[in-house]
């Protein structure tokens, strides 16, 4: 239930942040400061949203393997490798971890 | 085709945060921001409230604004073009569309890039979401649980190039670790926002990132 809100209002936020300006604003440009907070807002969400989702379960904080997991990514980007190793390297090194712990 | 993990993975993390299949497609079809998606499901699945949820993907999403911006004098005909098209509005519609010259090939751009990224996105998404039907064990013993931090940080790491971003995201990561063990789940993602603070004065306009 709780996930059906989160689509709609999510569904409606987004679209109404994605047309507004080819639906109303046509031509004019966005205030400085606005322009500066949206472009530096996802920098800082997905930062928190990264150690966030790595040291909580189910709404409690657990520090476990998964730091392992994000460390390898790390390493992962470093060596510019793409978004599908990344993802499968940092599986793999938490897997790995959790089998020797 | 970059996308085609990232949807599987979207997918993947809907059905880990317990999200029906038709749910995580209706994500896809209906929300259409890559790590918009991701966030409020990772905030739903970490207990949050929906208006947390809904919040940090609004956030997120808020770039869409000035991608409308730099795309609005490129997208002109009746409003109910402009009203279709304006769901195609991504960072990779954006990008592709704002390297072209002429405003008819900056339409025709972000009309190929937005739709044939829409399709890939919305196919990986329903893969990814049946795949872990199965559900239980298989995502700790796989370690299918840290996907979704490496996918955040994925979709961090081309940002972090300049100064001010990186502020930003030391600053925002910061606040929110700090806040975890103190407040309801979603309020330390909210809070993250308050490191923009630390990200300094304006240099330049948004350019979309590609992913």
């Amino acid at each position: 239930m709780t996930a059906t809100v989160v689509l709609i209002g999510l569904a409606a936020g987004t679209y109404g942040l994605k047309a507004a300006a080819p639906l109303l604003l046509s031509g004019r440009a966005l205030p400085p400061v606005v322009a500066r907070l949206a472009d530096l807002l996802p920098a800082a969400l997905l930062a928190a949203l990264a150690l966030v989702s790595t040291v909580t379960r189910d709404g409690a904080t657990v520090v476990d393997a998964r730091l392992v997991g994000l460390a390898a990514a790390a390493c992962a980007l470093v060596a510019r490798a793409p978004f599908i190793v990344v993802v499968i390297v940092a599986a793999a090194a938490t897997a790995l971890a959790r089998s020797l712990m | 085709m970059a996308v085609t993990p990232f949807g599987v993975a979207f997918g993947i993390a809907a059905a880990n945060a317990g999200l029906a299949t038709w749910q995580a497609s209706a994500f896809s079809l209906f929300v259409f921001a890559g790590s918009a998606q991701f966030a409020a499901v990772e905030v739903l699945g970490g207990g949050g409230s929906a208006v947390a949820a809904i919040a940090a993907g609004l956030l997120l999403n808020l770039r869409s604004l000035a991608f409308g911006v730099t795309m609005s004098t490129a997208l002109v005909g009746p409003w109910w073009k402009r009203a279709a098209w304006s769901q195609l509005m991504i960072d990779e519609s954006t990008a592709v569309g704002s390297a072209q010259s002429e405003h008819r090939w900056r339409r025709y751009g972000y009309l190929c890039a937005g739709l044939s990224i829409f399709a890939t996105w919305n196919l990986t998404t329903f893969v990814g979401a049946t795949a872990l039907s199965s559900g239980g064990d298989v995502v700790t013993t796989w370690g299918i649980d840290a996907t979704i931090p490496a996918a955040f940080l994925a979709l961090l790491w081309p940002r972090l190039a300049d100064a001010g971003q990186r502020r930003s995201a030391l600053a925002g990561g910061l606040v929110a670790l700090t806040l975890v063990p103190l407040t309801p789940a979603g309020v330390p993602i909210l809070a993250s926002t308050l490191g923009v603070l630390a990200g300094g004065q304006r240099r330049r306009e948004p350019e979309p990132a590609t992913t």
